[in-house]
């Protein structure tokens, strides 16, 4: 049923979806109006808008985090509309803005990346990391290249908010999701540790051919990143742009088009500049 | 010197209660209040079985599932229904009291003359003054081995990253109401253990041994760690057992002084008082230091 018309190819197909905030208060607000979208396999979508577009509220309803109103969800095929978000997350993987949010501060980092390991599967009574596991942890966080496989066995705390985006990255990626989501994950770090981060993201993403959305506010870096763009106004995508259109864009054209679609130009200060 | 034995082993019955108190308060970030009502349940349901005759070990076990289905319900009020976690351990523990009054039939069970988990213990060979201690300790040393191992199991670790980061964990695919609940049971079967070993220490199992429970696991937890810092979870869990005898020294040392015991539960509120403000006290009185010297 939720099978027909769909591709192998459709790793995630969004229909009609519709999300209200606060309903039938003084403060109702209408965030998502009949979203559709279809991303294919390995498409790696960078999402512009300005504030209160919907970015958020589209990637926190195809995680799980919020349940749509209307409309429906498909990942892989199969339909999650219903699904919350625990149940979706094997097919989910998450980084968020704040770097806090996506590893455990009191627990160490071999054991942040065992749970990571287990993501979306039933856990048990297994006692320890085994050494194979604690190998495997060493090869893959070594890729980071930040040096933390030699502190395998320290609090995440006491890691810097780089050091632990780039750890979430690792850990939303080591059981291959069939989402990638990246929501601002590098708006809270620093120019050159931004860079570094979302050098390791085009490197994981690329070589693993996730299929991936990042919300970014830096239209340089939504340009520059990924082989697909979409821009968001009030609930609604209003550009799609394929990987061609994207490569022969510059901001300036972006900006245009932005002012053509939706009437307005675009007032976030953050988004012009950056 | 005996009071110095006694403190000790007193705070190492007590500490399994600490210990209980410690899971929800600090390992799932979530003030349970049930212990109030779990820790007279578990003295309940022991007094209640071994005067029927049931073997003190049995005894001491149901009264550990017990106090796990009143975790339980709390979880339950919590998770499903909604209900803040204050407000959820209320709820349990007001409702307990009835249970536990039902359970005894009256509002106190003496225990003279039947044989207890300690008589097992002294028959055994150990002097009658170290008995609650011997007890004490092995109860202890195996409820901090098991939680230790439990704590490196593939739940156990996310259960103790629920407390941490819930959105972190569920993005991982776990459902935390799950895991709260789970923190729930285990900490409130431990609170019901120490109920009943209290219960069979002290000769009789009261409706109202419950009162102020919640304040003594607490502030053991406190003094565990202002004395002795942040450490692997298996040390953690030892120094909220010390903490549990350094507050019954302290108690035995106010008791000594002359405190008429009528006083000591406002005493015990001003012991954790103290020890919860210490570490404001000493951040204002560094700020202070600090100002001076620029």
């Amino acid at each position: 049923m939720e099978r027909e018309g769909y591709k192998m190819s459709d790793v995630l197909k969004l229909t009609q979806l519709q999300m209200t905030f606060e309903k039938g208060t003084v403060n109702e607000n209408h965030v998502l109006k009949g979203v559709n979208f279809t991303a294919h396999k390995g498409d790696f979508i960078t999402v512009i808008g300005g504030n209160g577009a919907g970015k958020s509220t589209l990637l926190n309803s195809i995680a799980g985090t919020l349940l749509v109103d209307e409309g429906s969800i498909a990942i892989d095929g199969i339909d999650v509309t219903h699904q919350v978000e625990y149940q979706r997350a094997k097919l989910v993987g998450r980084v968020f803005q704040d770097p806090r949010m996506g590893t455990a501060t009191r627990m160490t980092i071999e054991e942040n990346m065992k749970i990571a390991l287990k993501r979306g599967q039933r856990r048990g009574l297994r006692i320890g990391i085994s050494p194979k596991e604690r190998e495997m942890f060493h090869e893959q966080i070594k890729q980071l290249e930040l040096g933390l496989e030699e502190r395998m066995k320290m609090e995440v705390g006491l890691l810097s908010g780089g050091q632990r985006q780039a750890l979430t990255l690792l850990m939303a990626t080591m059981v291959q999701p069939k989402i990638l989501l990246l929501d601002e994950h590098t708006a809270a770090l620093d120019p050159k540790t931004a860079e570094q981060v979302l050098y390791l993201t085009n490197k994981i993403v690329t070589e693993q051919k996730l299929t991936t959305f990042m919300i970014t506010h830096n239209m340089h870096d939504a340009l520059r990143y990924g082989n697909r763009l979409i821009m968001l106004d009030q609930g609604q995508i209003i550009v799609d742009l394929s990987k061609e259109e994207k490569e022969k864009s510059s901001v300036e054209e972006l900006m245009h088009l932005f002012k053509e679609r939706s009437g307005t130009t675009i007032k976030d200060d953050a988004m012009l500049l950056a | 010197m005996d009071i110095l034995i006694t403190a000790l082993s007193q705070g190492l019955l007590w500490a399994l209660l600490a210990i209980g108190v410690y899971i929800t308060y600090r390992i799932l970030d979530t003030p349970d209040l049930s212990a109030e009502g779990t820790f007279p349940l578990g003295g309940a349901i022991a007094a209640a079985l071994m005067v029927q005759g049931v073997s003190p070990i049995i005894a001491t076990i149901v009264a550990i599932v017990g106090g796990m289905s009143a975790g339980f319900v709390t979880g339950i009020l919590y998770t499903k229904l909604k209900i803040p976690p204050l407000l959820s351990g209320i709820l349990t523990m007001t409702g307990l009291y009835s249970i536990n009054l039902r359970i005894m039939g009256r509002a106190n069970i003496s225990l003279i003359g039947q044989q207890t988990i300690f008589d097992g213990v002294e028959s055994l060979g150990v002097p009658a003054q170290f008995v609650p201690m011997f007890v004490g300790i092995i109860c202890t040393l195996i409820v901090v081995g098991l939680l230790h191992l439990f704590f490196h199991t593939e739940i156990g670790y996310t259960l103790r990253a629920t407390g941490d980061n819930e959105q972190m964990v569920r993005a991982q695919g776990v459902d935390t109401d799950r895991m709260k609940i789970l923190g729930l049971m285990v900490s409130n079967g431990l609170i019901a253990f120490s109920g009943s070993l209290i219960a069979q220490d002290n000769g009789f199992s009261d409706i109202s041994m419950g009162v102020g429970v919640i304040v003594i696991g607490l502030a053991s937890v406190i003094i565990g760690e202002v004395l002795f810092g942040s450490l692997s979870i298996a040390k953690r869990l030892l120094c909220v057992a010390l903490g549990s005898m350094v507050y019954r020294m302290i108690i035995a040392l106010v008791l000594n002084l002359g405190m008429n015991p009528i006083d000591l539960k406002l005493i015990s509120a001003i012991v954790l008082t103290i020890t919860l403000a210490s570490p404001m006290v000493k951040k204002s009185l560094d700020k202070r230091n600090g100002k001076r010297g620029i």
